[in-house]
This record gives C-alpha cells, structure tokens and sequence, in this order.
C-alpha cells in the first residue's frame, strides 16, 4: 500500500485516501513537484486551491502552482513577479524599436527623399 | 514602506491574525493597518507562517520587494485561480513574440526600400533583451493586465545570477476564462 501513495503523502507521512486532492497531480515518480508548492505555499494551500476549482482546471493549477512556487525558489525576492516585469520591459524596448524602424521606412519612402537619393547618384 | 508598531495600531497582519502586534513583528514594516487586503490576500494564497520564514530568509533590504511580489503574486491567483501571475506571463510571451515578428519584417522592408533608393542600409539590430539595469529600483505591486508597457511603475533590480533569454519559454497557452468562459484544456 505504501508503494501507491502520491508525492504528497508521502512528503507528509500520512496514508494516501482513495481521493486525495493531490494524487492525480503529484505523483510519486516526481517528489520534488509537491516539495517546492509545500514549501512555498502549504499543503493546505494548495489543497483548497485544487478544491475550489472544476475538477477539470485542477491539473493546470497543479501545473502553474509548481511553476511559481519553483520560480519563487530559484528568485526569493521577486518569484514569477520579475519574469512579468521582464516580459513588459521587453516589450517597451521592442515597441520603441519598431517605431524607430517604421520612421524610418517612411522616410526612405518619402518621395523627396528617393530624388536626393537619385541626385546623388548622378 | 509603511510602518505600524504596538504602539500605535497593529500591523494589518496581526490585527488579521487576532494577536498582539509586537515590536519587531516581521509583518509590520510591509503590512501597514491601511492596507488589509494585501495581507489578506497574501495569507489566503501562502499563509502567514510561509511567508513568515521566507521574510527571514531575506536580507532586510530585499523585504520590501519581496513582500510587493508576492502581493502582486497573491492578488493575480485570488483573480485568477488557475493561472495566476503565470497566465500574465503567457500573454506576455504571446505579445513580445508577435512584437519580434514585426520587428523582423519591418527590418527586412527597411533593407528593401534603402536599397531600392541604392543606399546602404543600416538596419537596427535584432531586438534583444539589454543588460539588467544596474541600478536599484522600487517594485511596485502591478494591476493584472498591465502588459505592453502601460508604465505601471514596475522597477527592480535584476539579480546578477538572473539570466533571461529573450525567448523565455512559456509552456501554456491556456484560454481559461475565471470567470465562466470555458477553458482550451
């Protein structure tokens, strides 16, 4: 019996129901999954999280709990919270961009532009 | 960042929590009485004792930002269960891709038109992330939906062990609607 019990059981030493919350999302073949959301949110947490949602959305909140709780991990102080403020950063930077290079597309295809561009060439 | 102590009112933490706000409470510089839905919000998605010990793991001066992202973290799964801050993440990605696309095509039209006016062209370089800002900043607690640069006000000082490659993988592309909407799953 000890041998089906889920990664979250095992983590917390207590026999796995035939409906636990946590079995269809924290297998026993990955213990590190359930390790990092326990540490950073809480067995009951998480327990309450998957238990408020359609039973059909729980597998990508296990999903997105893990991603956070490992991000949190590996970043104390900023977790997934510094990828959002890096992502809009980026975006900053590439919308800047792309409106300098689309000035400049206009400018090369202004006609006066072309026909100084032609004198020159005379 | 705020300030409570006993000897004022408690710190919105404790007064949460029922208990006596005593001086040199964790909580206190970063949960100030004023604002009891952070706290509130914060103890729903990680519980106080967590965020107790993470707050202990920090050096004072990382408290304050830490204590904003996980606010910001908190509020976005209360708003969103399923994905929380990581949905925000996946639009993101979405956008700063199509954002890439762009740019290489408008590049690639610019070196067509220079040299259809026979000058050479001196095409921008590919967009790429610039070097994490050196200098300390303040983290401010963001509103879901803030991407593409609406300014809210998000500073921070990037660790310098922290890499990000421009394409940061982003596995969902989840279309799970909190609020009815069915869900591509």
């Amino acid at each position: 019996m000890n041998s089906s019990r889920c990664a979250a059981c095992k983590h917390l030493r207590r026999r796995c129901p035939s409906d636990c919350i946590f079995a269809p999302y924290f297998p026993s073949n990955n213990p590190r999954r359930f390790a990092y959301v326990h540490k950073i949110f809480g067995a009951s947490n998480v327990g309450k999280i998957l238990q408020d949602l359609p039973v059909s959305y729980r597998g990508e909140a296990a999903n997105t709990l893990c991603y956070e709780a490992y991000c949190r991990i590996k970043d104390p102080v900023y977790g997934c919270a510094g990828i959002v403020d890096q992502l809009n950063e980026q975006l900053k930077v590439a919308e800047y961009q792309l409106a300098t290079i689309k000035a400049a597309i206009t400018t090369t295809l202004q006609p006066s532009y072309l026909l100084d561009q032609s004198l020159h060439m005379l | 960042m705020a300030s409570s102590s006993s000897y004022n009112s408690p710190c919105a933490a404790c007064k949460f929590l029922r208990r006596k706000c005593m001086p040199g409470c964790i909580f206190a510089p970063y949960f100030p009485p004023e604002e009891p839905q952070k706290f509130a919000n914060v103890h729903k998605i990680f519980g106080a004792s967590n965020v107790s010990k993470l707050l202990n793991d920090l050096l004072p001066h990382q408290r304050d930002d830490a204590v904003n992202s996980l606010a910001y973290e908190a509020e976005a799964r209360v708003r969103d269960p399923v994905y929380g801050c990581v949905g925000a993440i996946s639009f993101l990605q979405r956008q700063v891709d199509r954002l890439q696309k762009e740019l290489d095509a408008a590049n690639a039209d610019l070196i067509r038109f220079a040299c259809a006016g026979a000058i050479p062209p001196s095409p921008l370089p590919h967009a790429v992330v610039g070097p994490p800002r050196q200098r300390p900043g303040e983290y401010n607690s963001r509103r879901i939906g803030d991407g593409g640069g609406s300014g809210g006000g998000g500073f921070y000082q990037t660790p310098h062990n922290y890499t990000f490659p421009y394409n940061y993988h982003c596995p969902w592309n989840g279309s799970y609607n909190p609020h009815g909407g069915g869900g591509d799953m």
